[in-house]
């Protein structure tokens, strides 16, 4: 089962434009999204979400335009956690996890497989301690938590996760990758636009690096994270080396002078 | 849930404020005399009746249109008076008044349908494919330049009299209104209301932003013209029947929101309940006010909103909103 994307080209005058991407992603594998601020990482996410539609190319899921199919079909198959942690009103937990369901939802209620998905979704996110607390009066952390499971609650083949790891501390954000690695190795195919190289490094099964609305480089870890590779597109000066356990691990020495 | 039991106690509530309506006024009219041939049945039937149940249209109407609003915008400080199809379809009224197209049969409801028609159509074109921003300057725009016209029509009028008549219009009030003119606004009110209450699970869905909506498979554009129609034929409707009557939109969600919680979908129904509530019972009070004449619905509206909207300002800016 693949996600890919061939010769997609987005422009727009309030986003990051996109010009030329070609790229598969696989089911049971954790991709990565990196690339400075304003590289077109969200545009490329929202693009495989279906939330827009590119200009030239096409988005597809298994051989489907994305955007030839019925949007709830999309949405049955690809789930997006926006960038930001948007929630409106003080509503429950549960109620928040609940709209995951709204693509499979026909009838005036929720289904038992409604209620079985939410449930799941909760106890796989462990929010359901907090089930009958308003969003509002949750941490950081915990709305990190829930907002995700509200993802998985859709039960989709495809998540998307843009920035899921923004304003939350080393602990919370180990916690929300482990999540998603676990997704990968259930079968799920997993895409998630993250900030922080080291955990880049450490997780990701398949990456992209974006530089100025263009593929830089994509592949593997080792292929993808050179010293010259963050060099060009963040003006960093890194270190790489081989950790004891054959791990790759980097270090960030600063930025280089021009 | 707490939920539960609160809606049949809000039938309850409305079915009181319904038979409050049909038997208050300078004459109370006890229901042993509403069948019968004198002037008390009278005027149960001719007066007291279409009065109420215009009362619980709009006040229903005013009340999801300001549920649905509030929902689509994300911001509880929304109105139905935001898209500026009250203050249009107020323009078409005192247009038909200022023309005396008032005179003809259904004059003055379509005069003021064509205002709200044509609010529709040009917020649908100066939003379009904008944000919710777009949306609120376009109604706001609007809302200026209708009432704007409003003052001029108003200024221009040739007597005091047909100053008068209009300013009372605008104004507000459900007195003096016909079975007629029941029948004809029911059709524009049930239609929007239907199209407003399809509303709720895309509402539901907003709460997680435009971008998560879309990722759910909402389409938003669809979303923006069911509000857009809804709104404007119920509240079209509803001003071209009784004149502007405000704050019902703004209040009642508020209310029903400390009962109800604030998920967007459940607020809906209770919203329509609640506002006609609060409608038959602003417009049984403005009755028993004594004195010669009576107060405009719409003046007590705002005297009864307007302490409201402050306390909720100012809770709002403690942030315990």
């Amino acid at each position: 089962m693949t996600l890919s994307v061939s010769n997609l080209s987005f422009s727009h005058s309030r986003q990051p434009s996109l010009d030329g991407i070609n790229a598969t992603f696989e089911a049971g594998k954790l991709s990565v999204i990196l690339g400075p601020n304003g590289a077109g990482k969200s545009t490329l996410l929202s693009c495989l979400a279906g939330v827009l539609k590119p200009h030239v190319g096409t988005a597809s899921v298994d051989g489907t335009d994305i955007n030839s199919m019925p949007a709830t079909a999309r949405a049955q198959r690809i789930g997006l956690l926006p960038q930001g942690a948007e929630t409106h009103w003080a509503i429950t937990s549960e109620a928040l996890v609940a709209l995951g369901r709204i693509p499979h939802m026909r009838g005036a209620g929720p289904s038992a497989d409604d209620l079985r998905a939410i449930s799941a979704a909760m106890s796989a996110t462990a929010t359901d301690g907090f089930a009958n607390r308003s969003v509002t009066a949750l941490s950081g952390g915990e709305r990190g938590r829930v907002l995700m499971a509200r993802v998985l609650a859709g039960e989709p083949q495809w998540i998307l996760a843009d920035e899921p790891l923004a304003n939350l501390d080393p602990g919370f954000q180990l916690d929300i990758l482990g999540l998603l690695r676990r997704q990968a190795k259930d079968g799920k195919g997993v895409v998630a636009v993250l900030h922080d190289l080291h955990h880049a490094v450490r997780f990701a099964d398949h990456l992209l690096l974006l530089h100025e609305g263009k593929l830089f480089a994509q592949g593997s870890v080792d292929d993808v994270i050179t010293a010259a590779n963050l060099a060009v597109v963040y003006g960093i000066d890194a270190r790489l080396f081989k950790d004891d356990d054959g791990s790759t691990q980097l270090i960030i020495k600063g930025k280089i002078k021009s | 849930m707490k939920a539960r039991s609160l809606t049949p106690l809000l039938l309850l509530l409305l079915c009181g404020a319904f038979l409050l309506s049909l038997m208050a006024g300078k004459v109370w009219i006890w229901p042993t005399s509403w069948a019968a041939d004198n002037a008390d049945g009278w005027i149960f039937l001719e007066l007291r009746l279409p009065r109420a149940v215009l009362g619980l249209c709009i006040g229903a109407i005013l009340g999801l249109s300001g549920a649905v609003m509030q929902g689509y915008l994300r911001n509880p400080l929304a109105d139905p008076t935001v898209l500026g199809v009250s203050a249009s379809a107020a323009l078409g009224g005192v247009l038909a008044i200022y023309l005396g197209i008032n005179m003809l049969p259904f004059g003055l409801f379509g005069s003021a349908m064509l205002g709200a028609g044509a609010s529709i159509a040009l917020l649908l074109a100066i939003s379009r494919g904008g944000g919710p921003i777009g949306f609120i300057l376009g109604g706001m725009v609007l809302s200026t330049l209708a009432g704007a016209l409003t003052a001029f029509v108003i200024s221009i009028a040739p007597n005091p009299f047909a100053a008068s008549e209009i300013i009372n219009w605008l104004m507000g009030a459900l007195t003096d209104r016909l079975m007629t003119d029941v029948w004809t606004a029911l059709p524009f009110m049930a239609l929007g209301g239907l199209l407003l209450l399809s509303t709720g699970r895309a509402l539901d869905a907003l709460t997680l932003g435009e971008n998560g909506a879309k990722s759910l498979g909402i389409d938003l554009i669809r979303l923006r013209w069911i509000i857009v129609f809804g709104v404007g034929l119920a509240v079209g409707a509803s001003v071209a029947v009784s004149g502007v009557v405000g704050f019902v939109g703004l209040i009642v969600p508020h209310l029903i929101r400390a009962l109800y919680g604030e998920q967007p979908s459940r607020i809906l129904l209770p919203s329509a309940l609640g506002g006609a509530i609060l409608t038959l019972t602003a417009d049984s009070m403005v009755r028993l006010v004594p004195g010669p004449g009576e107060v405009r619905l719409g003046i007590a509206m705002a005297v009864l909103g307007a302490p409201f909207f402050l306390l909720l300002l100012l809770r709002y800016r403690k942030g315990s909103l």
